[in-house]
């Protein structure tokens, strides 16, 4: 689903990535995991299309797509999903008014038919049921006032709702504690399918307890420098990152 | 001007003898205002001689009053002698005969605005008769309102068919001393709305100015005035969301409420007069004096408004809050963007017991714009119990636009309970990355991001207008982001 050759990106004229290859099937969960600066986060903030970042060698194919030739709502629209690390608040902007418009979006551009107040009403009370969120969720502005573990699962809640074919959480599992945790490792399984793919991009192992990846991969200085099965990623909460990081010749 | 000036003065001394002037063959006065201009308007009309008289005097004023530049508004000195003050309706023969006649991008705006096709003809200035029957839409509302005792005509007509309320009320609200551009409006208005609605009575619809027949080129010193009698209700919406050239640039309006004991009046505005071009030139200049008097208890007053156009924007929609428990409120969304700048609010006066005051002014800036949100609370020591609040946030779109708030409270009585609330925020990046990255295009973040932002006004407007509104929003604010 999603092939990233030799990517590389620069950010005000510092590169970030320094030729990054991967390559992730429908069906996967692939884990990534990096210190502080390896370039996690732009790698995620590249996939989704945020601006600033410039690209300047390598190629990303999503579904066949050169993805970075699309603007950022496309990729969303052909099933990009991008959780957040720091959910924005938008005040006045509806969060059940986002979502809707959203998902609409996303289904009038697959040609399917848009759905209206009280079916997708009925689609979120389900989702917000299943994930814990108190039903005032539905009155207030997104992200307004919430907590960081409310916007996490926000983010969980989005991703139910749209059902994206590739998912990527950029450090979702930061600022939880361990209930929260729990809740939204249980939405991230529930996304788990042949159809889908996903990238955890995480800091720390703890996440991985809960959701099980296919695949783990260490970023550091631009690059992944090397991938394992999830017993890597023990490997790595034993010996800290500067161990493998060395091993491989980063 | 003096050889011109002085024809007119041995035409108009003739004519004067002879009684009122029927026939005139100059169609258009030269530039230029003297007393024999506004004895020519006064003549052209009709009207009765108090009303030149109150005409007179005011202009007489004018001439001792120096033009106000406090407000947070820059532009080249106005020059009154330049302009021309009075010309008649245009003939159909000038006007564009039909739609294919009018400029392509006026068009492509009615498009994006989504007025229904037979409207823009009437819009354009295409030759009314040509196109469709207005007479027969108009005159069935005029049958309704007949049978409700409702009178809702021209001010000139007013003055014609009913001079003792004109007289009585007139200059009431807004007297000619009120302000430099009020003194000239009562010297040279030429025409406007006149609504008196009987005691008891609901109007049984919304007036609009769509329906006032004979509104042809009169925006230039529109005088309105509004009477709603004891216990009484009356909505009236002004403007359209179209937005409207004009060969005069300059605009003094001024409007009068007056609202009796337990009566209604609903005041809304959708302005969007030609703002310039990109580089602000040509726009016009919208210096308006609105003031609602609840003279009677428990009267109730609102203004709602959307002011999209125009190159400078000045004006205070206000209350005075005479009779116990009168209520006075004020909703804006104001937009400035490109070139445009806005100094507006309202002033709330309490001055009988037990008053209450709302105010929620939205601006938003884009581009170069610059708007001042200048707001006035003033409690007398008789405005026992008065109570106010005001809410008034400013929304940025770029980073060189300016929102400057200067809010006035004058508190006189120890009981009042005020309340200001100000905020000033950015649509950010952030926020219009995660809409995108939801599926929804630049665009459509940034009206979702607007509309939210002025929310608490949309929902106030006659549902028409609220619909119309958040379209001509996004239309204004097009490109704005980037």
């Amino acid at each position: 689903m999603l092939q990233i050759d030799d990517l590389q990106v620069s950010v005000e004229d510092r590169p970030i990535l320094k030729g990054l290859t991967l390559k992730v099937n429908a069906g996967e969960v692939h884990a990534i995991m990096g210190p502080n600066g390896s370039g996690k986060s732009t790698l995620a903030a590249v996939l989704a299309g945020r601006e600033g970042y410039v690209h300047t060698g390598g190629a990303v194919h999503y579904r066949g797509q050169d993805l970075l030739a699309l603007a950022p709502e496309e990729r969303a629209r052909e099933g990009v999903f991008l959780g957040f690390q720091y959910p924005v608040e938008i005040p006045g902007v509806n969060n059940v008014y986002l979502l809707k418009a959203s998902l609409n979006a996303q289904r009038r551009h697959r040609g399917e038919p848009e759905l209206d107040a009280f079916e997708f009403l009925r689609l979120v009370c389900e989702q917000m049921a299943f994930m814990g969120i108190p039903e005032e969720f539905l009155r207030r502005s997104v992200n307004e006032g919430f907590s960081g573990g409310e916007k996490k699962r926000n983010e969980i809640l989005q991703m139910l709702i749209l059902q994206p074919r590739l998912a990527i959480l950029d450090e979702i599992d930061s600022g939880l504690d361990i209930d929260a945790l729990k809740v939204v490792s249980r939405g991230i399984e529930a996304l788990r399918s042949p159809d889908r793919a996903m990238i955890l991009v995480t800091h720390y192992q703890r996440l991985l307890d809960y959701v099980t990846p296919d695949f783990v991969h260490v970023l550091a200085g631009g690059r992944i420098v090397r991938s394992g099965g999830k017993e890597l990623a023990r490997e790595l909460e034993a010996e800290g990152y500067g161990a493998v990081v060395a091993g491989a010749g980063a | 001007m003096a050889s011109s000036k002085d024809d007119l003065e041995r035409l108009l001394k003739r004519e004067y003898v002879a009684g009122f002037i029927t026939d005139i063959e100059a169609d258009t006065v030269p530039p230029g205002l003297d007393e024999s201009v506004i004895r020519l308007i006064s003549a052209k009309k009709e009207e009765p001689a108090f009303l030149l008289e109150w005409r007179l005097a005011a202009y007489r004023h004018w001439l001792t009053l120096r033009e106000p530049r406090w407000a947070k508004v820059a532009y080249p000195p106005i020059d009154y002698q330049a302009i021309s003050y009075y010309s008649a309706p245009k003939s159909g023969a000038d006007a564009p005969q039909s739609l294919d006649e009018v400029d392509p991008k006026l068009l492509e705006t009615y498009e994006k605005l989504g007025i229904p096709l037979h409207e823009r003809a009437r819009l354009a200035g295409v030759a009314v008769d040509a196109v469709f029957d207005s007479v027969s839409v108009a005159t069935t509302f005029k049958e309704k309102l007949r049978e409700a005792g409702v009178i809702f005509c021209s001010f000139s007509e007013a003055v014609r068919e009913h001079p003792e309320l004109v007289r009585q009320y007139l200059g009431s609200v807004v007297p000619h001393t009120d302000n430099f551009y009020a003194a000239l409006n009562a010297a040279v208005f030429t025409d406007g709305s006149f609504v008196y609605v009987p005691p008891g009575v609901r109007c049984p619809m919304e007036l609009s100015t769509y329906f006032r027949i004979n509104a042809a080129n009169t925006g230039q010193f529109e005088r309105t005035l509004i009477i709603a009698d004891a216990g009484s209700h009356v909505s009236y919406l002004e403007g359209c969301t179209a937005p409207m050239r004009d060969e005069n640039q300059l605009h003094a309006a001024v409007v009068e409420l007056v609202a009796l004991e337990d009566a209604t009046i609903k005041y809304s505005t959708v302005q969007n007069w030609y703002p310039g071009d990109e580089q602000g030139r040509g726009g016009i200049y919208n210096f308006v004096t609105k003031r609602g008097d609840c003279r009677g208890d428990r009267a109730k007053i609102t203004w709602t408004q959307v002011e999209t156009g125009s190159a400078i924007t000045w004006k205070y929609p206000s209350c005075i809050l005479r009779g116990a428990g009168s209520v006075g409120e004020f909703y804006s969304v104001a937009t400035t963007n490109n070139h445009q700048q806005a100094d507006t609010g309202t002033k709330m006066i309490h001055i009988g017991p037990n008053t209450r005051s709302t105010i929620v002014s939205k601006g938003i800036s884009a581009r170069h714009g610059q708007q001042t949100y200048r707001g006035l609370v003033k409690v007398l020591p008789s405005a026992e119990g008065a109570r106010n609040h005001t809410q008034c946030d400013s929304l940025l779109m770029g980073d060189r636009c300016g929102a400057h708030t200067v809010p006035y409270i004058e508190v006189k009585n120890p009981s009042a309970q005020v309340e200001h609330e100000a905020t000033t925020s950015r649509i950010g990046e952030d926020q219009l990355f995660y809409c995108r990255q939801r599926g929804i295009s630049a665009e459509d973040a940034v009206n979702m991001i607007v509309n939210g932002f002025c929310k608490d006004v949309f929902q106030v407007l006659p549902m028409e207008f609220a619909v119309e509104a958040q379209k001509l929003l996004s239309v204004s604010l097009e490109g704005a982001v980037g």
